[in-house]
């Protein structure tokens, strides 16, 4: 049952989307992003679309997967849509319901916000589902290297990042081992209150941190052996390189940025 | 080679309890090119010596020396684990990336390796332990015997002359178990690597060169398998016992039988009791 969960879940695919940089995949979002809360004009909301579309279908990850995601978002949308429909100060009215009035500025500022959230957990959806967990750990590391001259330990808080991705799959599966010893002995883990199934959790937890501890060092063994020392003096494998599909990436980036920025300020 | 010294190590003691004493004085070569087993009962001390070999642990007394470095000088840390590689029990606490080809980029990595350098070097080591076509997996989607597997060409793409085997088949299965014997023995035969191995199954320990037995921090025996099982009683006497074969020989041999206590294989048992019996 807990083996079912997936982190970050990654598609693994070939298309231009996924060969992509994951260092540019992780500024193209930071620029649709710009772009997405610059855009204030039914056109710019139409391009930032468009390009969101484009990418879907470069990407080939099914859209029934990213709708799939989208389910645990709807009372947020909800929520944002009502509340912009009923607050926003606005001249045409339309009706008013229970003494709070409708106006068409409200729908349209409500039906622009929930589409600029749909648009931004979309794109970002768009990341993890064509991106490996390592590949945007490194991607990360890479982008932050600069503030390491602030003494930001970025080396490690990467490798932390990837060690906590790879015991994921393995505590997972140790707790649901505990879960089972402690079921054969008769632990009750589906019934009661919420309090009372609070409680029950802790004959797992206690064992599966004293596990996770003694995993930490023989890791930690297991590491000073094949001579960790910290970020310095390591080299990479894989080291991340630019190539030609990245540069039109950013080509497209900046045009979509720029169009957008153009229109705001033409008003359009 | 590594020579241990007249070593002497006490585990040290929580708060004022005493520490417990594992070695007074041991003295051990293990020649370049060797295959020695390291053998004994729970406790006897394996780990504790095998940690010796690569500086984890620093002698109380005495010495330990690896290709000629010694293991309390903390400049030569680097090139003493370099040299001498160590794979552990629990394949799950020593695989670090999730996915197999990073996890064996690791020990290279840490190096400082240039990266053509260790693209070659993580290939060749996949391709030795047989598990090239796995490079793109998970770890914790392989078996117990490929992890492991994937653990020692982490600890070859560093290229060392030593890898100490910290009962590396403990929690596997007997295939799991065939895998990993089978791959350590290759590497020890074709690219000249010592192996020490630390195990507690005597199967295991008859395939090597050399066999030593530990009890209570004390050498108790050392010399090829051979020698070292026909010992019978005194393997007994310290709650070990020699390899299935070499038992029944020893029970016939209650019985009345006179045969020698040298068959480690089956087949070689059976021709022995074939011989006896026409």
């Amino acid at each position: 049952m807990l083996k079912d969960i997936t982190l970050g879940q990654y598609f693994p695919g070939n298309s231009f989307v996924h060969r992509l940089d994951p260092r540019t995949k992780l500024i193209m979002l930071i620029v649709y992003i710009v772009a997405l809360f610059t855009a204030a004009s039914w056109l710019s909301y139409g391009l930032c679309l468009g390009f969101l579309v484009a990418v879907i279908a470069i990407s080939t990850i099914p859209v029934k997967s990213i709708l799939n995601g989208m389910k645990p978002l709807v009372f947020i949308l909800v929520f944002t849509g009502v509340l912009n429909v009923f607050f926003t100060p606005g001249e045409t009215e339309l009706f008013s319901f229970l003494g709070l009035s409708v106006t068409v500025e409200g729908l349209s500022r409500a039906f622009f916000m929930m589409v600029r959230i749909l648009m931004l957990v979309t794109s970002t959806f768009l990341l993890t589902y064509t991106t490996s967990p390592i590949s945007l750990t490194d991607g990360l590391e890479s982008l932050m290297n600069p503030l390491k001259v602030i003494h930001v330990p970025v080396h490690e808080l990467s490798m932390m990042m990837c060690i906590a991705l790879r015991f994921i799959p393995t505590l997972i599966e140790e707790t649901d081992k505990i879960m089972s010893a402690q079921k054969a002995r008769g632990a009750d883990f589906e019934s009661g209150n919420l309090l009372e199934r609070v409680q029950a959790l802790v004959p797992i937890l206690v064992p599966l941190f004293i596990s996770a501890f003694r995993r930490a060092d023989e890791l930690a063994t297991a590491m000073e052996c094949r001579c960790y020392q910290g970020g310095d003096g390591r080299t990479k494998m894989k080291l991340l390189r630019y190539k030609r599909g990245d540069y039109q990436a950013f080509g497209v980036g900046a045009l979509l940025l720029i169009a957008v920025i153009c229109l705001s300020v033409l008003g359009l | 080679m590594i020579k241990v010294d007249h070593l002497a190590y006490t585990y040290p003691g929580v708060d004022d309890t005493p520490g417990v004493a594992v070695f007074e004085d041991l003295s051990l070569t293990v020649e370049e090119g060797s295959f020695v087993a390291i053998l004994g009962g729970n406790g006897c001390g394996k780990s504790t010596l095998a940690k010796h070999f690569n500086a984890i642990l620093l002698p109380c007394g005495g010495m330990v020396w690896v290709c000629g470095m010694d293991t309390a000088d903390e400049d030569k840390l680097i090139p003493i684990r370099r040299n001498v590689g160590m794979v552990f029990q629990n394949p799950d606490n020593q695989i670090v990336a999730n996915v197999v080809e990073e996890d064996v980029a690791f020990g290279p990595e840490n190096l400082g390796v240039a990266s053509p350098a260790i693209r070659q070097r993580v290939d060749k080591a996949l391709k030795q332990v047989g598990m090239y076509e796995y490079r793109e997996h998970a770890p914790h989607l392989l078996s117990g015997g490929q992890k492991q597997r994937i653990a020692i060409a982490g600890i070859i793409a560093m290229e060392p002359k030593f890898i100490i085997l910290d009962e590396p088949t403990a929690m596997l299965d007997p295939r799991g178990r065939r895998e990993v014997m089978d791959t350590v023995s290759r590497l020890n035969r074709e690219k000249g690597i010592t192996v020490v191995l630390i195990t507690h199954h005597m199967d295991e320990a008859a395939q090597c060169g050399r066999v030593v037995v530990l009890h209570k921090g004390k050498i108790a025996a050392d010399g090829a398998p051979g020698e070292v099982f026909s010992q019978v009683e005194l393997l007994h006497r310290i709650g070990l016992a020699a390899p299935e074969t070499v038992e029944l020989c020893y029970e016939l041999n209650k019985l009345g039988f006179d045969l020698p206590l040298t068959a480690l294989e089956p087949e070689e048992c059976a021709r022995l009791l074939y011989e006896k019996l026409k």
